[in-house]
């Protein structure tokens, strides 16, 4: 017990357990772990045959932590910023270190308004966002959601009616929106 | 696969990844998987997640082409590549902390680069595709064995990987009590590898009744329902003397159930970097001066974690991005022996064009879903 100095007993010795389970103890000795000692210098083990690496062309400005002291020689090019998400996400960088909450917290914004401009602009593309089949809620169906939520004690049922809302939200208040702005247009044109 | 907002994927046609370093290369990808940190990125929780980025950090695939410095591949090599990118020979990759990579990630400092996983990590595009851009591919990619399954490969890459490092970071020594909050796969490959560093009793922790027997099964654990005791702390102290664990493994991360507000708050409002509730009932739930491996996921924000507790009571805790290569070496020679069965998990098996489908049945766990695989057209 904890109040006494041995350690409590276990139900199963070593051999035994070494007996039960395919592998015990294999990596039994402490220092013999591949990440043990966590640093081990050795700059030849990767494989790389340079110091510092070649750097990646950047063809267009590439935005950057202003904790880093210049743009890293490799970077990934998916997703340029563009819109107003665009222009949030580099004052964030530009303006805040990754120690400030403002920096997150405008990268959150970004991506939610990111979401707005990419489905407006999906409603005037060849493929408008489609609701239904992007949230793969048909899996309900076919994945057998009614009786997975209902077995057993599951933790995360008590929250599970806030993931449509999560979801359907912007898509109704933007219906809402839309249904608003019409109606005035056609109030303003009927005179 | 290309994101489209919280809660929202589809499959589009985009143009093919070209190189971009002369030691990039482009892979065609045989097999990928969705990662439970995937649904951080799919729940809209991760900072700068862009749409139209493409998610997936597990994949395997064929070298379509290489880049004009790379020396290690050829095309046709079959290869399976760490979700880490990095360069090698940097500070952190000279000591062999892959996973620190300082030269990979321009968007912040703090993490390393990773494929697929929002601009917070690079801005990479991901695995989850018919194709995709590796970077330092004479550094990352490894041959896939001839001896190696596929399936077995994927895994390897990260989710397995992750959860033997997971079990390294506890320190573990021969008759060890471990508990491991999360059966996840993250969670049941770290069960399974407590037991190679010579745990004497691991102890997975969840509420989902299918993982735990999947625990049970996979990783011999012994395994508690939370939902079924009122304050799982006051249960781990009974079962362990009074005393606590020697060891606690967090294989949940940001989007932990169990308290309300904590969920609420962190997946649902993000407000906080990540619900810290595996964290908080691990530090309560190990003994004094033991160790603490945090393996789950968490974003960027601060999150509400106890630290007074950890700190009354002497707790080592420790904590890192996998550096996935540094592992491999030790786990074919587990998996060839038949220590470690990584597929055994493998609950799914979904064409890439279903991928909506996919994350909406991984997210809401539905029919048993422990851990899908993607299998591209291509």
């Amino acid at each position: 017990m904890a109040y006494t100095p041995d350690k409590p007993k276990l139900a199963e010795t070593s051999e035994q357990l070494r007996a039960r389970i395919p592998g015990w103890g294999a990596d039994l000795d402490p220092r013999d772990r591949p990440s043990v000692p966590r640093e081990q210098f050795d700059p030849t083990f990767s494989g790389a045959h340079w110091e510092f690496p070649e750097r990646q062309p950047e063809l267009s400005p590439r935005e950057r932590s202003i904790e880093h002291a210049f743009l890293t020689p490799v970077f990934g090019t998916s997703c340029p910023p563009r819109g107003l998400s665009g222009m949030i996400r580099r004052y964030s960088y530009a303006k805040y270190s990754e120690g400030r909450a403002a920096h997150w917290l405008l990268l959150l914004a970004s991506d939610r308004v990111d979401a707005v401009e990419s489905t407006l602009r999906s409603f005037v593309s060849r493929r408008p966002d489609n609701p239904v089949t992007e949230t793969g809620v048909l899996a309900e169906g076919s994945r057998h959601g009614l009786r997975s939520r209902r077995e057993g004690r599951r933790a995360d049922k008590v929250h599970h009616p806030l993931d449509p809302i999560i979801v359907a939200a912007p898509w109704v208040l933007g219906a809402g929106l839309a249904y608003a702005v019409l109606r005035r247009v056609v109030g303003r044109a009927r005179g | 696969m290309v994101y489209r907002g919280p809660y929202r994927v589809r499959v589009e046609q985009k143009d093919r990844p070209s190189i971009e370093h002369p030691n990039d290369a482009i892979v065609r990808v045989t097999r990928a998987a969705i990662c439970g940190s995937d649904l951080h990125l799919y729940h809209g929780m991760m900072p700068d997640t862009r749409v139209g980025s493409t998610f997936g950090h597990e994949f395997v695939g064929v070298v379509d082409e290489i880049g004009s410095s790379v020396q290690n591949l050829a095309v046709g090599d079959r290869v399976m590549v760490p979700f880490n990118i990095f360069c090698g020979t940097c500070f952190f990759c000279a000591r062999g902390l892959y996973s620190n990579c300082h030269n990979v990630n321009p968007n912040a400092t703090a993490v390393g680069g990773i494929y697929g996983y929002s601009h917070t990590t690079g801005g990479y595009d991901g695995g989850q595709a018919e194709y995709v851009r590796v970077p330092f591919a004479d550094v990352g990619p490894t041959l896939i064995p001839d001896w190696l399954d596929e399936e077995d490969a994927v895994l390897l890459t990260d989710a397995v990987a992750t959860g033997y490092f997971g079990a390294q970071l506890g320190d573990i020594k021969e008759g060890d009590v471990v508990v491991v909050f999360g059966a996840g796969p993250v969670g049941l490959y770290a069960a399974a590898s407590s037991w190679l560093m010579g745990a004497g009793r691991v102890i997975v922790i969840d509420h989902l009744d299918y993982r735990l027997a999947k625990a049970r099964t996979f990783a011999h654990a012994e395994t508690i329902n939370f939902t079924e005791h009122d304050d799982i702390v006051v249960h781990m102290k009974k079962l362990t003397d009074h005393l606590g664990a020697d060891v606690a493994i967090d294989a949940v991360g940001a989007e932990a159930d169990g308290n309300l507000l904590q969920h609420v708050t962190a997946a649902k409002l993000k407000l906080q970097g990540g619900s810290p509730i595996a964290l908080n009932w691990a530090i309560d739930s190990v003994r004094k001066g033991g160790t603490i491996s945090v393996m789950g996921a968490y974003g960027p924000m601060f999150s509400a974690v106890k630290f007074g507790d950890a700190m009354n009571k002497g707790l080592t805790l420790r904590m890192n991005q996998t550096p996935v290569k540094r592992q491999w070496p030790r786990l074919f020679e587990h998996v060839r022996n038949g220590y470690l069965k990584p597929n055994e998990i493998v609950t799914h098996r979904i064409p890439l064009e279903h991928i909506a489908e996919a994350y909406h049945m991984f997210s809401a766990k539905l029919d048993g879903c422990i851990k899908p695989l993607i299998v591209p057209s291509a």
